[in-house]
């Protein structure tokens, strides 16, 4: 195939992409987008194993057959509960990939007509190095953000006198060594690269705790992007630049949308350690007040006769498997003739969308489920609020508390409703370490138990 | 004289000289930041999941890169990178579209 009919094939491609991306803007029609994806990925392979000098077959196919299966299987097996911690591991993937095509650029430069060994245009090294650079930091921070997520390490944030200082010191030293490495192109510094990027991806995640964790897996999806895109720029190809940008973009907007869910700047998130100090002072100040708590018999009654109820899912919800319980309470409360809906907080969950994707899982239909925006208004005329593994996105404190960390994050006005049904295993405060107000409220019932033991309970009882 | 030497050197007596690749990769870069700008704004929030794993899958596009290292005929270090990249890229294609399809699969609307 001519360098000309491949560069046009590769702009179709580039093309099905964009429309993958556009699909999405609806349920509807984002099937058919995901069909134009995988068509976009096609025709992508098939121009490339065309090309004149890529004759190896044989050993491609081994190569793809193993990794197409290894990939088939887990995706067909994985539990959606394990979303978050899948994608992570994706991006890993990825992120190495870069690395191993910069390192096939670098031994092999003529391969892709940037130069030949010892002599490789100063503009393909810096490209290179960038490439690799962001391709390792995404390898191993992925890695990290997947320990994290499926609980191999803690998820509380790790923070040591002098990390950002240290992560400084580092930043500058993959600097200095990127323009050594233009100047010198030795394989040995390539590698000092793609080995200290290891290191300052580990470096930087391990600071985030937990439930900053849709923040981090949108920001590794950007820099995977990113490293596609640079990568793109050193092979002069540009439906890996395509490619790159729009999922670069993606991810950064992503990440963007999570950090305004939470009233935090990304450099908030990204320095890490939220929720260390704070969880200590509101455990120690922690006064003994009284609280209403109810059982399950208890909440089915009120549930049975109100006219709507508003379920407000989180990842306790997600940890608990209980999606399915609530659906099935609420199709038998709608056989009552109560009004059913579930309002989504943007950061509930470990990643974005995660609650919803949950609930399709369950079988409920999208259009009960609704974004913040859409729906807190009608949090005052709405009888209940079922709060299911959520804490934080429902806390006043952040409209009300100036001092509060949390203060100025958007939350779930659930307080307005007229009943608050609030299961939770206890009083412990969330994921940002301050005490809900919430749960001392007159209108509040606390349910305490395990949200799926508990939402069957009220199954039973309806 | 190869067809586009003589169209550089056509290009350059005729007083213009060729792009650097470097500004034209830029330019589409640029462009294609603005586009990916508009289309992700436009996603509904409901699906930012199936997005991160459609994202996924796509920048697994990197495996052109990777079947270009794994091309030739002859192993050497270069090829043996091209091949596990492409085996790890190939992960990542099947594993993030079967996953985004599963998840599609699952948005329903009231009937």
């Amino acid at each position: 195939m001519s360098a000309n009919l491949s560069a046009l094939a590769y702009l179709v491609a580039s093309v099905c992409f964009i429309l993958a991306l556009r699909g999405l803007s609806n349920p509807e029609s984002a099937r058919t987008g995901n069909m134009f994806g995988m068509a976009g990925m096609a025709i992508a392979v098939a121009t490339t194993l065309l090309l004149p000098h890529v004759v190896s077959y044989a050993e491609i196919l081994v190569g793809v057959l193993i990794g197409g299966s290894i990939g088939t299987v887990i995706a067909l097996r994985i539990q959606m509960t394990a979303l978050p911690q899948l994608v992570a591991a994706f991006h890993s993937l990825v992120g190495l990939a870069a690395v191993f095509v910069a390192a096939a650029a670098f031994y092999a430069p003529d391969a892709y007509g940037i130069g030949v060994p010892g002599a490789i245009h100063a503009n393909s090294l810096v490209e290179m190095s960038i490439g690799t650079a962001i391709g390792a930091v995404t390898f191993t921070g992925s890695i990290v953000a997947f320990a994290k997520l499926q609980g191999l390490v803690t998820g509380a944030p790790l923070v040591f006198p002098g990390q950002h200082l240290l992560n400084l010191a580092l930043g500058i030293l993959l600097l200095a060594l990127v323009v050594y490495f233009v100047i010198a192109q030795a394989p040995e510094i390539f590698w000092a690269i793609a080995f200290l990027s290891f290191i300052i991806g580990v470096l930087i995640i391990v600071p985030i705790g937990g439930a900053d964790m849709p923040v981090v897996v949108s920001m590794l999806n950007s820099y995977s992007g990113w490293a596609a895109a640079g990568i793109g720029f050193t092979l002069e190809n540009n439906l890996l630049i395509i490619t790159g940008s729009l999922v670069g973009s993606s991810g950064a907007i992503l990440s963007y949308i999570m950090c305004k869910g939470m009233n935090r700047s990304f450099f908030n998130v990204i320095l890490g350690g939220f929720g260390t100090e704070g969880s200590t002072v509101a455990a120690g100040a922690k006064p003994d007040r009284p609280v209403k708590s109810g059982s399950a018999e208890d909440a089915a009654f009120i549930m049975k006769n109100a006219g709507s109820v508003i379920i407000v899912p989180g990842y306790g919800m997600a940890v608990a498997q209980a999606q399915h319980a609530v659906r099935e309470m609420a199709d038998t409360l709608k056989k009552e003739g109560v009004k059913v809906r579930y309002a989504i907080h943007p950061v509930a969950g470990r990643m974005p969308g995660h609650m919803n994707v949950l609930l399709a899982e369950a079988q409920v239909p999208y259009d009960e489920v609704f974004e913040l925006d859409d729906i807190n208004n009608d949090f005052a005329n709405t009888d209940v609020a079922y709060v299911i593994g959520a804490n934080d996105i429902t806390n006043p404190a952040a409209k009300t508390d100036t001092t509060s960390p949390i203060y100025g994050m958007p939350i779930l006005d659930v307080e307005r409703a007229k009943t608050v049904l609030f299961v939770k295993r206890s009083l412990a405060s969330g994921y940002a370490g301050v005490d809900n107000e919430l749960f001392y409220r007159d209108n509040t019932m606390m349910l305490f138990g395990d949200a799926k033991k508990m939402t069957e309970g009220i199954v039973k009882s309806l | 004289m190869e067809p586009t030497q003589m169209a550089e050197t056509a290009a350059s007596m005729a007083g213009h000289v060729p792009l650097d690749p470097l500004v034209i990769g830029l330019t589409v870069f640029v462009l294609a930041v603005v586009v990916g700008f508009y289309v992700i704004w436009g996603v509904t929030p409901a699906l930012h999941s199936p997005l991160m794993s459609v994202t996924n899958a796509i920048s697994s596009v990197i495996v052109v890169g990777a079947l270009i290292a794994a091309g030739p005929e002859f192993f050497n270090f270069s090829k043996i990178m091209g091949l596990v990249a492409v085996t790890l890229a190939s992960v990542n294609i099947f594993g993030g579209f079967i996953v985004t399809q599963r998840m599609l699969r699952m948005f329903r609307k009231n009937k």
